[in-house]
């Protein structure tokens, strides 16, 4: 029990973290740019919002295996398959979190508007420099809740990961999974502990978010 | 029928009433049984439902699914008629609990395991394939909760080979998943249900000999919200059936002596 709390939390802190390092821009690009390809690339990155954890798993499974359009990228490595390793869950947890940080990121720099950077640009601050020091402050509660939505959501991964985990003690058996495996053995007891844990622990997550957004100002994802 | 119905919801055992609703003349018009089923046994279970309502006119409708959570479905008001478990656990569970009609059980198919693989040629003769290695994930089902896992890991064992291929084990929740394992290719080979590959050539495969595990039988039982459902009767009389059991052997079952 205690080995699957602690695979799930570092899975759900390197899912977060590679979020923020690549959610931040991505929604950065989104909620600036005007070209034609903001709409549509939004969308994909909306979709896990809406398709059943099934359908990614099973393309995951099928596009990580050895018959896969990742097989020859995977052999330089010297790797036949990326399903049942802890690197392919993570590269479907990113995945299947990706809007989670994206949406309320975007939201949080539109708000921001011109005028702000256009005071910047004035002040002869570089774009990066403006960035950091006039839009980064700005948009923190959207990152920040991006960033505790993306963790709870991964903590809270099923479907995915029953599709390309295989069950692997320390390796791909997380919380979720084990909970399943409980109630699957008729070990109510175990599936209520830690179900309630669950419970507690997303309510707890979605009161900060909401506290976050009504101290920052931000809109509530 | 519904005098007897009502009686037997009220007043008379549970499995007297059971003989006596089979007893009944069909009373020609045609009912609806809900049948939880083991997913193993899909297929056969939709044939079987389709024979049903041409011999007798009733429908079957099919609600399919992990026994496990069949079972926890079940303990939680779920309105199913009839459980085919793949197992013999939980039909007994859910008569000790009182959510099934006492005596009823019965083995309606043997589950066979086979070692396969998506790849022709990688499985030969006696599945020297196993002791020669040569592959980085072997597939089987959880072993606490299907049948199958355990048969698996059971047959490992008693070929001496648990130890070199534990740290390969990749575990399937069902043993449709880990069906999907090994024909997406992600797991070299793995142990599946011969069921699971009828009507299916591809690949290579050996069938484990039976006295390597435990016979999986899977039991059926007839639960309380059935047990005045005219074609839930019906239906558990079918599925004894010659007729039935013929459906069930094509597919790649065994079934109980005397059948």
């Amino acid at each position: 029990m205690w080995q699957a709390i602690a695979l799930t939390l570092q899975l759900a802190t390197l899912t977060t973290l590679i979020l923020v390092a690549a959610g931040v821009p991505l929604a950065w690009w989104l909620a600036r740019s005007r070209s034609w390809w903001v709409e549509p690339v939004a969308a994909l990155v909306a979709l896990p919002v809406v398709l059943p954890p099934t359908v990614l798993g099973f393309y995951l499974l099928v596009a990580m295996g050895p018959n896969g359009p990742l097989a020859p990228l995977l052999q330089m490595f010297g790797m036949r398959t990326l399903a049942f390793s802890f690197e392919g869950l993570l590269i479907g947890s990113v995945i299947y979190s990706l809007p989670f940080m994206v949406q309320p990121v975007r939201n949080a720099f539109q708000l921001i508007g011109d005028a702000p950077l256009e005071a910047a640009a004035t002040l002869r601050a570089s774009p990066l420099d403006a960035f950091f020091s006039v839009v980064a402050p700005l948009a923190r509660g959207g990152i920040l809740s991006g960033a505790i939505l993306s963790f709870a959501h991964t903590v809270g991964e099923f479907g995915v990961v029953l599709m390309i985990g295989g069950n692997i003690p320390g390796e791909t058996k997380t919380l979720s999974i084990t909970i399943f495996d409980y109630v699957e053995t008729m070990q109510w007891g175990a599936a209520h502990a830690l179900s309630a844990g669950m419970l507690v622990f997303s309510f707890v997550v979605i009161l900060l978010t909401m506290l976050i957004a009504k101290r920052t100002g931000t809109p509530q994802p | 029928m519904i005098t007897l119905r009502m009686k037997c919801r009220s007043l008379l055992p549970a499995a007297l009433c059971v003989g006596l609703l089979a007893l009944a003349p069909a009373s020609g018009h045609a009912g609806k049984v809900s049948v939880a089923v083991a997913a193993n046994f899909t297929a056969a279970a939709q044939e079987i439902a389709d024979g049903f309502h041409a011999k007798t006119g009733h429908t079957a409708g099919l609600s399919f699914g992990a026994s496990g959570q069949l079972y926890t479905q079940i303990t939680q008001g779920a309105p199913f008629d009839i459980l085919l478990s793949a197992d013999t656990i939980r039909p007994k569970k859910a008569e000790d609990e009182g959510w099934a009609v006492a005596d009823t059980r019965f083995t309606y198919a043997i589950g066979k395991l086979v070692l396969w693989s998506a790849r022709p040629g990688f499985i030969d003769e006696d599945g020297a394939v196993l002791r020669r290695g040569g592959f980085t994930h072997i597939a089987i089902a959880n072993p606490a909760s299907a049948p199958y896992g355990a048969a698996a890991i059971e047959s490992l064992k008693a070929l001496g080979l648990y130890e070199s291929a534990a740290p390969k084990i990749a575990q399937g929740e069902s043993i449709a998943q880990t069906f999907q394992f090994i024909a997406s290719g992600n797991a070299e080979l793995g142990f599946v249900a011969l069921s699971q590959l009828t009507g299916q050539a591809a690949g290579s495969r050996w069938t484990v000999p039976e006295n390597l595990y435990t016979p999986i039988l899977q039991d059926a039982v007839l639960l309380m919200t059935g047990a005045g459902n005219e074609a839930a009767i019906a239906f558990f009389a079918f599925l004894k059936s010659p007729q039935a059991a013929g459906i069930i052997r094509r597919h790649g079952y065994g079934t109980s002596p005397g059948k």
